[in-house]
């Protein structure tokens, strides 16, 4: 294995039936990087990290996060990852820290090692006086930068974030990019989907899934260019816009 | 007679030990044929205000109407006569797409045919599917059945809930191109939406944030309100400009803003002092250029200020 691989990704395919969700995709993303993965609705994305996540099993092809196989080690998959979505991310009838105790608990990390990054995480987000309350009596942005922060919690080589930030008002969405930043600045690799193209543009590097296939993957800056595009909203709707899936029932 | 009107609307949501203030007194009006837009993220009110204007809840304070029909007193009316598509998908999903629209159709004691012509554009795409389960739909299709849904009755207002979230960008085009199409048939639309490029779709749009109102106009309206001077920057090391931009202490606001960072400019003709302040940095590639904010920088900027406004 590549050591400066933190996903690899070799013809993977999956199929339910005779329908092919996936269609034989590869790419790699480096360690430290921010990896945008976009595509129309039903081009596949889901499948794809479901597979990645050790959630679902390939029909065919190999793929390997964070050096392990998406067939064999999915159980150390999912202890050397951390997941976050718009949908599920936090218990609301937790408080935070005992979200942050429940999940950190989960990922086997010592009672120290729990106490001490608790405090430093409620120091970064200030979120002092708002410890001892539930979830659910705190406003959607927080929500989802103490989502992010307990994903990241067990300190994982790679953290997937499925639309982290939809729903999200515009000040937050950017704070929420600027905690992504450090993230991988720190070392962890950011695998991001979303359907806001101006965060397409604060991605290393994206791809672009249509109907299975991989469409397109390179920097920003690149896809623009290759496209003749002046954004990122451009490029994906020009390669989106003959998406048969999206048109079909 | 305005085709909806509410004035001061105030709703609260109480728990055991909360209560929660969703509206803080929203009023505004729309015109007949409007195609108005309610902008804000999730948390603004949006939901609760159209379920107040369909009459599916009541307001704490306030008054409302739609054509001319009170939401309490005429609610058995305003049912008739108003479309309403709520944000979460809502249709019969072991019905067929026929089925559905046909049982939407008979409780409004209509068919098919006889308003045929009022979702045409729309239904035209469905119909070689019409014998599909709902539930067995792709999301765009889905979308298109949900809006059939809300039309067959020819409503005068149509009430749309977040159509467009999560929706993809491709996806989202055609949903916008389908609504100038109603608006043409006459009929007032509101619609609401967390996607502020979305805003310059609509004649009119109310931004909102936390219950409330922050500025209703037109988008172009809006973006002529923003007096600040605004600037896009870019340089091949965006993090570490960003920093610099935030040091600067004529900037009043730096953020990310797509491919470049967005500068707001604390006075104005500073052009050329942010350019000599950036040229003192390791910024390679600088590029600088004045621009027209977008309704995001407007949004951002009417954030703050009712921040502000709350804090004092």
């Amino acid at each position: 294995m590549n050591e400066n691989k933190a996903i690899t990704v070799d013809k993977l395919t999956k199929k339910f039936g005779d329908f092919t969700a996936v269609d034989a995709i590869s790419f790699d993303v480096n360690a430290g990087e921010i990896f945008g993965f976009l595509g129309a609705n039903g081009a596949g994305k889901t499948t794809a990290m479901r597979m990645l996540c050790g959630l679902s099993l390939p029909t065919s092809g190999t793929a390997t996060v964070a050096g392990f196989d998406v067939y064999h080690q999915t159980e150390n998959i999912k202890k050397n990852i951390g997941y976050m979505s718009q949908k599920f991310s936090l218990y609301e009838d937790l408080t935070v820290k005992e979200n942050i105790n429940f999940y950190a608990g989960i990922y086997g990390k010592s009672n120290q090692f729990i106490k001490e990054k608790t405090s430093q995480v409620i120091a970064n987000l200030h979120l002092e006086n708002e410890v001892d309350k539930l979830v659910k009596s705190l406003p959607l942005g927080w929500k989802q930068k103490i989502a992010f922060s307990v994903s990241i919690f067990h300190e994982p080589e790679i953290v997937f974030l499925d639309e982290p930030t939809g729903g999200v008002d515009p000040i937050t969405r950017r704070e929420f990019w600027s905690m992504i930043y450090k993230a991988a600045e720190s070392g962890i690799t950011i695998f991001v989907t979303t359907h806001y193209m101006d965060e397409a543009e604060y991605c290393n590097r994206v791809c672009i899934m249509v109907d299975g296939h991989i469409k397109a993957m390179d920097t920003p800056p690149q896809l623009k260019k290759r496209y003749n595009a002046t954004s990122m909203d451009e490029v994906f709707l020009k390669l989106a816009r003959n998406a048969e899936r999206a048109q079909a029932p | 007679m305005p085709s909806v009107s509410a004035k001061n609307i105030v709703k609260f949501y109480e728990t055991k030990n909360d209560k929660i203030q969703a509206l803080c007194g929203i009023s505004f009006n729309v015109t007949k044929g409007e195609l108005f837009g309610i902008i804000g993220p999730d948390g603004a009110g949006k939901t609760s205000l159209f379920r107040i204007l369909t009459t599916l809840l009541l307001a704490d304070k306030g008054a409302a109407s739609v054509d001319g029909y009170d939401v309490v007193k005429d609610f058995k009316e305003i049912r008739k006569i108003v479309g309403y598509m709520p944000g979460r998908f809502s249709l019969y999903q072991d019905l067929t797409v026929e089925e559905n629209l046909e049982f939407f159709a008979t409780i409004f004691n209509t068919t098919i045919q006889q308003n045929y012509d009022v979702i045409k554009e729309i239904y035209i795409q469905l119909e070689p599917f019409k014998k599909r389960r709902a539930g067995k739909l792709s999301g765009g299709m889905k979308q298109k059945l949900a809006l059939c849904c809300a039309l067959i009755h020819k409503p005068s207002v149509l009430f749309l809930d977040e159509p467009t979230t999560g929706v993809d960008a491709v996806s989202r085009n055609e949903f916008w191109d389908m609504l100038k199409k109603l608006k043409q048939q006459g009929i007032t639309i509101l619609v609401s939406t967390p996607y502020m490029n979305e805003a310059a779709l609509c004649d009119r749009v109310a931004l909102m944030q936390l219950g409330k109102i922050l500025s209703i106009n037109s988008p172009a309206e809006i973006i002529n309100q923003f007096k600040k001077d605004l600037f896009a920057v870019r340089s091949s090391k965006m993090l570490s400009l960003l920093n610099d931009l935030k040091n600067f202490n004529e900037v009043e606001d730096a953020y990310f803003f797509g491919a470049y960072h967005h500068v707001v400019m604390k006075h104005k003709n500073e052009e050329q002092d942010l350019k000599n302040y950036l040229s003192k940095y390791s910024n390679d590639n600088l590029e600088i250029k004045n621009i027209q904010p977008d309704i995001e920088d407007c949004f951002i900027e009417l954030m703050k200020q009712s921040h502000e406004i709350e804090l004092h």
